[in-house]
Parts: C-alpha cells; structure tokens; sequence
C-alpha cells in the first residue's frame, strides 16, 4: 500500500479531531504539521513552538516570509494576535511543567504498552533527539500519526520496540492509515477503523496482539 | 553614538578573542538568530579545533553550519544535527565529537552555566538508555533523577536586533531563541547587532537581555546565505 495523498489527509484529519478549544498544541514535523488545515475556523487553539512562540499561526503569503520569524523546523510562519515569544529554556519550561495540552508527533515504532521509539535507526542515521524527549514524556496527551508499516511493509506498532526508546509508556493514542488504537493501561486497544478497512487486515499488518473494542467506530473518511 | 563603557567594537578587534581549540558558544536555532557576521569572522581567521555548544549544527551553508561543515570543530555539544547531512557525515568518519542533551535540558544547562549553578535534577531521559548513560542520579523526596551539569564556554557569540551602549539587547522575533541563554554562559559574551541606540533609548520594560552579560558589541554586516525555503 502506497503512501497516498488520501491517506496523509485521513490521518491528519483525524488528529485534528483531538484538538479542543483552549489547548495549548505542539505539532511535530510531517503529517502533524498538516492538522491546523482541519481545524474549524472558530476555534481557539495555541500553537506553541520549541524555538519560542506561544500562539504560532499559518505560513505567511510568498513574498511576505520574515526570516527571523519560523518554526523549529526552520520555515517562516507568523504569529496569531495574542501570541508572543519566548526563549527556549522558558518553551521548554513549559513542557517539563506539563502546560502543553497535546503532543502530535511522528513515529519510528510504537510498542503496544506506548513506548515510543523516534529518535534513532540503528547503523543509519543518528539525527539526535531534538525536542522529542521533553514532549513526549512530558505533553499531557501524546499522539502519533505514522504508517501502519514502514517501507519494506513491516508493521510499525510491535509488542516492544527493537530501536532505542524515545520515552517509555508515553504515547495515548495511534493514528495510522488503516485504524485508530488507544494505549490504555499498558494495553493496546483498536477503537476505530478508517473507511474500507477490514479488521482483518489490520490484525494481519500489525507485529503484536491488540483488544478490540467492540464498539468501534468506523471512520466516514 | 558615545562608547562611555567601551564595549562598542569592530568585528576585527572582536576577533582577538578567537582562537583554536577553543570552546565556542553560539546562539541560534537552525541557522535563526546565529551572528552571521561574527561566524564568518571565525571562518575567515582560519581557526579549527572547536567545541561548539547550542542548540544545533544549522545547514550546511547556514548558521553554525558553515564552520562544521568546513571540519573546524572537533566537538560539538546539541540537541540534533538532523539539519546538516556534513556533520552527520563527519560523525560517522570519526572526525567530529558529537555529544546529544535533549533541547530543553540542553539550554538549562546552558542557563545553569549563566546564573551561577554547577547543575540540576531531573527526570528528562531518565528511561531514554542514551541519555541517561554515565549521568549520577540523585534521590530527591524518593524520587530518582538524573543530575545535569552547567555547561559553559571560553567565549559566547549572540545575535539581536538592538543594544544600547551598555550591551542591553532586545531581540527579533522567533530569532531571540537561545540568544539571551547563550549569552549569559561564557567568560566573555560578543553581542552582534543590526542597530545600536543611545542610551536611554530602549523601554527597560522591553529589555531582554541585561548588559551587565555583554562585553562587546558589533555591528552585523546582515544574513549572507541563503535559507533552505528560499
């Protein structure tokens, strides 16, 4: 199964439906950064950033780019009316402190028990952690949007993850292109299925045992 | 403009404090809010042998980059070199040092380094076997933590947007980033500025950075290279 354009939007709108009026919000790079699209225009939402800007808006218009004003990831955004900046260690003070509401990140591997593994593929490429720890062990809520299985089609969510651990028992929720799981309590539990998945196949395409919920929700999109 | 605390400078004068085997500290995040100026300075004086302390190794061509992409550092301490495939490279051929400290705890201990504390307890890493490999841990009301040592540096080089005479700084933006940490860590802090004003001049409600930190200012001749969304 290819990576679709329809499947980064199904993902990336159904994150957005864990975001509620008030939050305070850090995206990761990737998918996470395409949620803010599904937002409905009345909501308020705070986009914190871990360079330093608490209530981070959209991509300016062409032409309007201000290279003193861009997200951690190095591209110019702009500032939403009642936002301001900050330097790192108070962005980061604010995450150990637990005041960021949700987490939504990308992922590597994630155990059924919500270890998160997202920093490192062993003998390739050791990028460093970046901001992942802090936000990880410390969001209130923590999601991942990511493939159900990486390239060579093996399943991404596995019983206890075979590279090294970002944080451990961390992450709540898994968002992937066939279904929706819920950790709870060290368990991993499937509560909803996106539109023309069978839960056949998503038992046949994940690396570890999950509960069903019986009342699962079948996505409409 | 009066120079009463002679802490207005030239980027030449400013250079005499620069040399190899140095421990540098930089200001910036990707590329943003790195002292353009003072970093080609650096290049150009054709010192190497550095250890770089903040928050990333910039692109290749941008920031912190354009020295460690050149192998003038031996050792850079940061919370990712994701951005600059040279260093990644340099890392992996043995030429370069890299030692990782998640972003957040990466600039408290900065910050340790700039108020006067040898370091500090906490629970960030504490099940991550990287990070908390060969760090003592401490028990605090029966809790277990990491201890976290201040880092600090020979000399430390910031970018703002304005200083006074003094070296109070106001900064631009998401560009303030780790400036106003990085600043406060070394022996000697080198402020690089796009405008200096007479004293007086900046609202002491909106000063971000104390000159008390700042030991010389010059101005910055502005960005030189191109940013990756350009």
């Amino acid at each position: 199964m290819g990576m679709g354009v329809d499947f980064r939007y199904r993902m990336a709108k159904r994150a957005s439906e864990e975001i509620k009026n008030g939050m305070l919000v850090n995206l990761g790079i990737g998918i996470p950064s395409l949620v803010p699209n599904h937002l409905p225009e009345n909501m308020h939402v705070i986009f914190h950033s871990e360079n330093g800007i608490i209530g981070m808006g959209p991509s300016p218009v062409k032409g309007e780019e201000d290279s003193n004003l861009c997200n951690a990831g190095g591209f110019p955004v702009t500032i939403q009316s009642g936002g301001s900046y900050c330097d790192s260690s108070i962005a980061f003070g604010m995450i150990r402190k637990g005041k960021v509401d949700l987490t939504i990140l990308g992922s590597l591997q994630v155990s059924s028990k919500g270890d998160l593994a997202n920093w490192i593929v062993p003998g390739k490429k050791v990028p460093g952690m970046g901001g992942a720890v802090e936000l990880a062990q410390k969001a209130k809520r923590v999601v991942v949007v990511m493939n159900h299985c990486d390239k060579s089609g093996i399943s991404k969510i596995v019983k206890e993850c075979s590279y090294p651990l970002t944080s451990s028992k961390c992450v709540n929720l898994i968002i992937t292109e066939m279904a929706v799981f819920k950790i709870h309590v060290e368990e991993l539990w499937l509560t909803e299925l996106f539109k023309g998945i069978e839960l056949s196949d998503v038992i046949e395409r994940t690396n570890c045992e999950f509960r069903v919920n019986e009342y699962y929700r079948s996505i409409p999109y | 403009m009066e120079n009463s605390f002679g802490k207005i400078t030239t980027l030449e004068k400013a250079m005499e404090f620069f040399y190899s085997g140095m421990t540098l500290m930089f200001g910036g995040f990707g590329g943003v809010g790195t002292p353009p100026t003072l970093v080609d300075g650096i290049l150009k004086k054709g010192i190497n042998n550095l250890t770089l302390i903040g928050n990333d190794t910039g692109f290749p061509n941008i920031g912190i980059g354009k020295l460690v992409s050149r192998n003038r550092a031996a050792k850079v301490i940061v919370s990712h070199i994701g951005s600059n495939p040279v260093a990644g490279e340099l890392m992996n051929e043995g030429q370069i040092e890299v030692e990782f400290s998640p972003q957040g705890i990466l600039v408290e201990r900065i910050r340790a380094g700039g108020i006067g504390l040898p370091g500090f307890l906490t629970d960030i890493g504490l099940d991550n076997e990287v990070i908390s490999k060969n760090k003592p841990q401490f028990q605090l009301d029966g809790k277990n933590y990491l201890v976290e040592k201040a880092l600090t540096a020979d000399v430390s080089i910031v970018y703002a947007k304005k200083a006074d005479p003094y070296g109070n700084l106001i900064y631009d933006k998401s560009a303030r980033n780790t400036n106003p940490l990085v600043a406060m860590a070394s022996k000697i802090t080198i402020a690089e500025v796009e405008e200096i004003v007479p004293i007086g001049s900046l609202n002491p409600e909106e000063i971000v950075t104390q000159g008390v930190y700042i030991d010389y200012l010059i101005p910055s001749k502005g960005v030189n290279w191109t940013w990756a969304w350009e």
